[in-house]
Parts: structure tokens; C-alpha cells; sequence
């Protein structure tokens, strides 16, 4: 037994010593949405590979098991009590996380934000700008339809921010580059499969020469490429949008859609973490770049603070879709 | 009569139980975490747990009774949704806070009517109320969150006196009430002779309804009383306030020694089995463990706990 506890001590005192000789690890509790689905699997997937390159992270990936704000809350005043330094959090609501933020921050721990912001932070890596993605989908159909002809949109409500965002975004670059694609309606489907499924066969019915139709939310992509497969339409009327790629790869399989708009959540959670990193080492301020194996990202001054914005949205195709699983 | 004294000493046995393993997850959690033992986490619990702590203790006045309230996370959810949209609607924060508190009594009025007029077992009542009042806060809010509170009504959920949250001091007067009102008062001894047997309190000429009536009310009032403070600590009233803090609750009375088919155990079981709960899981998360293991864990100790339990009121094996 005796033997067994001096055996630990020197294990002990060389971990000791071989730690005074490595940087300082830097603890990372990095909070999702939620826990357990496929996308914020693969931002820990990447926020881990990151972990791995630098070395010197500890990295903790923790978040509630629904999508609830009081569940995060609870856990980032757990995480400051038990002194991390780094508090990395995709929030479920920028106003009611912001106190629990501001606690942190007078404590001495940074804050990085990331795939949804909050109002309190450091630093917030951006996935995507309103521009960034309106500019991808408006491209996107040019390249599958051509620059003329009749298109439509189906977007989730009428008054969904992000979505009014998207299209005026898109509306800039038809406009510009392709002013021959003439959006002739747009109807909304309320975050409804079955609406938007219904929505996309009156399209369909209602403008024979329709040439595209643009569904602009993970549930209404699926629904409107069922109604245009379903209506035998496959090839035919082209179906862009955003969704994740595992979900709609039935479709590609099928040949109803030719791309997914995205971003890539493994560069997003990888992205994070280096963030992190050279935040608690050197800070950060506008204009300071990020070097990464998977590319250099730029720190840009915004409203709030700072954000680093991930690049153009990532494209999605038959090509590579196999290579991810979420 | 003869078995009275017998059953009480059995009862300060399984309390004696659950002080041990307090004592034992203190110790454990303590070696997991250098921050673990400190004053200021130590308050820090008692913030996560006072909300449904509050709750719990209304709960085992139910439970005491041999019935069940599934719907105190939803009273807790419309409570917060009425404080939140009356003071929207232009009301003081204070009064909207009240009316908050008083629609969560009367929702727990209304499953105690229904509960005794109807005849229909609590647990189907409850579950059925669960929806009803969920549906209500969801229907009020349209999923909006309530926010932008004035300043002083942040004290109820974030503020201290001293090194003590405010909820605390709140949670410690409603425990108090309730020791002694199940402890002390011909109303408490009610409550257990209930859960005893309901036939026999009936024919001893025990108000069984009118009993049953008060404790429903009451776990509606300590929900609605929980939903404010929710919205305090959060800053935002949002319909899904409260979910899965049914569970919460009736684990820890569960744990806490009280028999689910009534009749046997307290307040005092419950705070342990609280306070067990709220450790493990504060200590866990200080030592970084997943929430699936903490979940796994504390499904284990329940389960330990009652099995100890009932080995210990086995005849015989005193």
C-alpha cells in the first residue's frame, strides 16, 4: 500500500512539474442550446478537434437537455463558482442570459458567444450575415435556373426577422445580378411542414412556368421539396434553401434538390475555441486576425462589442453531403 | 393507538438516514470540487433549490394526504405569464406579482374541487390541469417573453442581505409555516390521518373535503409563489416557466421519506431529500459531470433511499 501511495506521489510531482513547463490550460465551459441533437454535435465535434490542436484547453461541453434559458443560467452560475476561464455559450434568449453574463464578466471570466448571440459578451463568432446568406441563396439559383424566369419564396412567417432580413437581402442581389429573376409571390408557412408542403402544390398550381422556389427554414425546405417531388416536378422546378444536411439528403438522393445553404457547424464551434483562446492569452480588438488550421478569421468591431464572422455561408452539394452527420 | 410511539421512532430512523447521506454527499462532492465547500456556493444552492423547495413543501401536504399535484410547474408557468402580463398591461409590478400568486391558488382551488366534487383521482386531475393551465400561460403569452421589469422587483430572485439570497429567507418562512402546521396544529394531524385512512377520517367526522380543498389551494399558492420569484431571478416571464418542476418536487419528498400512498413522513424528510438533490447536482456540475450522469445519479439515490426506507420499516428488522 505504502508503495502504491509513493508511486502516485511522483506521478504526482512530475504532472506537477511537467505542468510549471507547459503553458497555462485554460478552462473553456462551452454551453449549447441543447444537448443530444445532431447540429450541436458537430460544433462540440469541432470545438474538441480545436481543444486538441492548442493543447493547453480544458474543454467542457455541458448544456441543458431542452432548449431552456433557466437550465443555462443555472449552469453558468455554476461554472462561476467553479472559477473557468472562459464562458462560451449559444444562448436560448440574449436578454434573460445577459445578467448572468454580466456576473461573469466582473468575476474576471471571459465571454464568447456564438451561433446565437447575447447581449452581454466579449466576443460573439458570427455563423452568418443577413448578406452573407442572401447573397448565397440569390446565387444559388441563378446557377441552377438560369437568370431568367418566374420564382417564389416560401418563408416561415411574414414577420420572422430573420427571414424578412434574408429576403431583403436577396432582393438587393436580383436586383443587381440577375434582374430577369422575377419573384412572383411569396407565401408563408409558419415553421409548418405540412403548410409549407400545401403552400408549394398552390404555387405550383398557380404559376405553371415557375422555375424555382426558394423555402428559407429547416421545416420548410423539407415541405416544399416533398410538394415538388411529389408533384413529379423533380428537375423541373428547382428548390433552394437552408436546412442541415443530414435532413435533406433524402432529397439530394433524389435528385429534387441540387444544394443546401448553410454554415458549417464544426468551423463554428472549432472557431470558438481558438476565439477563446487567444481572447484569455493576448485579447482581442478590431482588426486582430485569428489564425486556424482550417483557415484566418478577422475580429471586427460591432454594436456590442466585437464579433468574428465565419465567412460565406457553406454550400452543401451531392458531392459532400456524405461527409457530415448532423 | 398502541403503535404510535413505535412509528414515530421508526420515522426518526429513516430522517437519521437521509442525515447520513447528506452528510455523505457533502463529503464526496467536497473532494470532487475545490469551490464545493465554500459559503458563497453554499448560498448559491440554496438559490437553485428555494423555487421548488417552495413547491415541495406543498407537495408533501398533498402527498401526506395519499394524493399527487402534477400541475405545479404549470401553475408556476401561468403565474409567471399573469405577473408579467399585467405589468405589460400598465399594472403596478407589485399588485401584478399578487394577482400572479392569487391565479396560482385558484388554480389549485379549482383541482381540489374538481378533485373533491368530481370524485376523480388527483393524478388524473392534475395531469389534465398540467395541460390545461400550460395551454392557458401559452395561449396568454403567444410565446412572447415578458420583460423590462422596474429595478426593486429584481431583489425577490437576485438580490442578498448580507451573503443570503432573498428567495432563501422567502423559502426558510414557508418551511417554517409549514413544520409547524403539520407539526403542531389539529389540521396537520388531519393531513396524516387522511392519508391513513380516508374512510375512518370521514366517519370520525374529519372536514376530509374541506382539508383536501386548503392543501390543493395552498400548493397552487406556493407555485404561483415560485412562478414570481422565477421571473424575478430570470428578468423574463416566458411560458415555459416551471417545466418537469413537478418532478423536481415530488422527487424530493419521495426522497425525503414521505410514503406516496400517505399518511407517513414530513417536512423535515423533505428539506433533506432537497437539499440532497440540489448538492449532488451543484457538486456534479462543479466537477464537471454531464447532466445525463447527474440525471442516472440521482435516479440512483432515489431509488437507494426508498429501498433503505422501506428496509427499515419492515416489522422485524428494527
Amino acid at each position: 500500500m505504502r508503495q502504491v501511495i509513493r508511486l502516485w506521489i511522483a506521478v504526482g510531482a512530475m504532472a506537477l512539474l511537467g505542468m510549471a513547463f507547459a503553458q497555462k490550460q485554460i478552462t473553456i465551459a462551452m454551453i449549447p442550446k441543447l444537448v443530444g441533437i445532431d447540429y450541436f454535435n458537430a460544433t462540440e465535434q469541432g470545438a474538441k478537434e480545436a481543444a486538441a490542436e492548442l493543447g493547453n484547453i480544458r474543454l467542457i461541453y455541458q448544456g441543458p437537455t431542452e432548449g431552456r434559458v433557466d437550465k443555462q443560467i443555472e449552469l453558468i452560475e455554476n461554472f462561476i463558482t467553479a472559477k473557468v476561464d472562459v464562458i462560451s455559450v449559444a444562448s436560448n434568449d440574449p436578454v434573460a442570459i445577459a445578467p448572468v453574463l454580466d456576473k461573469a464578466r466582473k468575476a474576471g471570466i471571459k465571454v464568447v458567444t456564438w451561433d446565437a448571440d447575447a447581449n452581454v459578451r466579449d466576443v460573439f463568432c458570427n455563423q452568418a450575415t443577413f448578406a452573407g446568406i442572401g447573397k448565397a441563396l440569390a446565387d444559388d439559383m441563378a446557377r441552377q435556373v438560369g437568370k431568367e424566369g418566374e420564382v417564389a419564396i416560401v418563408t416561415s412567417s411574414l414577420t420572422a426577422p430573420n427571414q424578412n432580413a434574408w429576403i431583403a437581402e436577396m432582393k438587393k442581389v436580383l436586383a443587381k445580378d440577375y434582374p430577369g429573376l422575377k419573384v412572383v409571390d411569396t407565401k408563408p408557412s409558419e415553421e409548418d411542414q405540412q403548410l409549407a408542403f400545401r403552400v408549394t402544390q398552390d404555387l405550383l398550381k398557380a404559376y405553371p412556368n415557375l422555375k424555382g422556389i426558394w423555402a428559407l427554414s429547416s421545416v420548410a425546405f423539407p415541405g416544399a421539396a416533398e410538394a415538388v417531388q411529389q408533384a413529379g416536378k423533380a428537375g423541373k422546378v428547382a428548390v433552394v434553401g437552408l436546412s442541415t444536411p443530414k435532413q435533406m439528403k433524402p432529397f439530394m438522393k433524389a435528385g429534387v434538390i441540387k444544394s443546401v445553404v448553410l454554415w458549417n457547424p464544426i468551423d463554428l464551434g472549432y472557431l470558438s475555441v481558438y476565439a477563446a483562446k487567444q481572447l484569455v492569452e493576448k485579447g482581442l480588438k478590431d482588426g486582430d486576425k485569428i489564425v486556424t488550421k482550417r483557415g484566418t478569421f478577422t475580429v471586427q468591431k460591432d454594436d456590442k462589442s466585437l464579433q468574428i464572422l465565419l465567412g460565406p455561408p457553406f454550400i452543401f452539394t451531392p458531392e459532400n453531403i456524405d461527409k457530415f452527420n448532423f | 393507538m398502541k403503535a404510535q410511539p413505535r412509528l414515530r421512532l421508526r420515522l426518526s430512523v429513516a430522517e437519521l438516514v437521509l442525515v447520513g447521506a447528506l452528510a455523505l454527499a457533502i463529503l464526496v462532492m467536497a473532494q470532487l470540487s475545490p469551490q464545493f465547500l465554500t459559503v458563497r456556493n453554499f448560498f448559491e444552492v440554496t438559490r437553485f433549490v428555494a423555487e421548488a423547495g417552495l413547491i415541495s413543501l406543498g407537495m408533501t401536504a398533498v402527498i401526506l394526504t395519499g394524493g399527487i399535484d402534477l400541475s405545479v410547474g404549470s401553475i408556476l408557468g401561468l403565474s409567471a405569464i399573469l405577473t408579467g402580463a399585467l405589468f405589460h398591461a400598465g399594472w403596478n409590478v407589485w399588485l401584478a406579482a399578487l394577482a400572479g400568486i392569487l391565479a396560482g391558488t385558484l388554480a389549485g382551488a379549482l383541482n381540489g374541487l374538481i378533485i373533491t366534487r368530481a370524485g376523480i383521482p388527483p393524478l388524473i386531475v392534475t395531469l389534465a390541469t398540467l395541460a390545461i393551465y400550460r395551454g392557458l400561460a401559452l395561449g396568454i403569452s403567444q410565446g412572447q417573453a415578458y420583460r423590462d421589469y422596474p429595478e426593486a422587483f429584481y431583489t425577490l430572485g437576485q438580490g442578498y442581505l448580507g451573503p443570503v439570497p432573498v428567495q432563501l429567507i422567502v423559502f426558510a418562512l414557508g418551511s417554517l409555516v409549514f413544520v409547524l402546521l403539520l407539526g403542531r396544529t389539529v389540521f396537520g394531524r388531519a393531513l396524516y390521518a387522511i392519508g391513513n385512512n380516508e374512510t375512518a377520517a370521514r366517519f370520525s367526522g374529519l372536514p376530509v373535503d374541506r382539508v383536501k380543498l386548503v392543501i390543493y389551494s395552498l400548493s397552487g399558492l406556493l407555485s404561483g409563489l415560485a412562478g414570481v420569484i422565477f421571473v424575478s431571478r430570470l428578468s423574463t416571464a416566458k411560458a415555459d416557466a416551471g417545466l418537469g418542476y413537478e418532478l423536481d418536487a415530488i422527487t424530493a419528498v419521495v426522497l425525503g421519506g414521505t410514503a406516496i400512498s400517505g399518511g407517513q413522513g414530513g417536512i423535515w424528510g423533505t428539506l433533506l431529500g432537497l437539499f440532497i438533490v440540489g448538492i449532488v447536482r451543484n457538486g456534479m456540475t462543479l466537477a464537471f459531470i454531464n447532466a445525463d450522469v447527474q440525471l442516472v445519479f440521482i435516479g440512483l439515490i432515489l431509488i437507494a433511499a426508498v429501498t433503505l426506507n422501506q428496509v427499515l420499516r419492515r416489522p422485524g428488522r428494527r
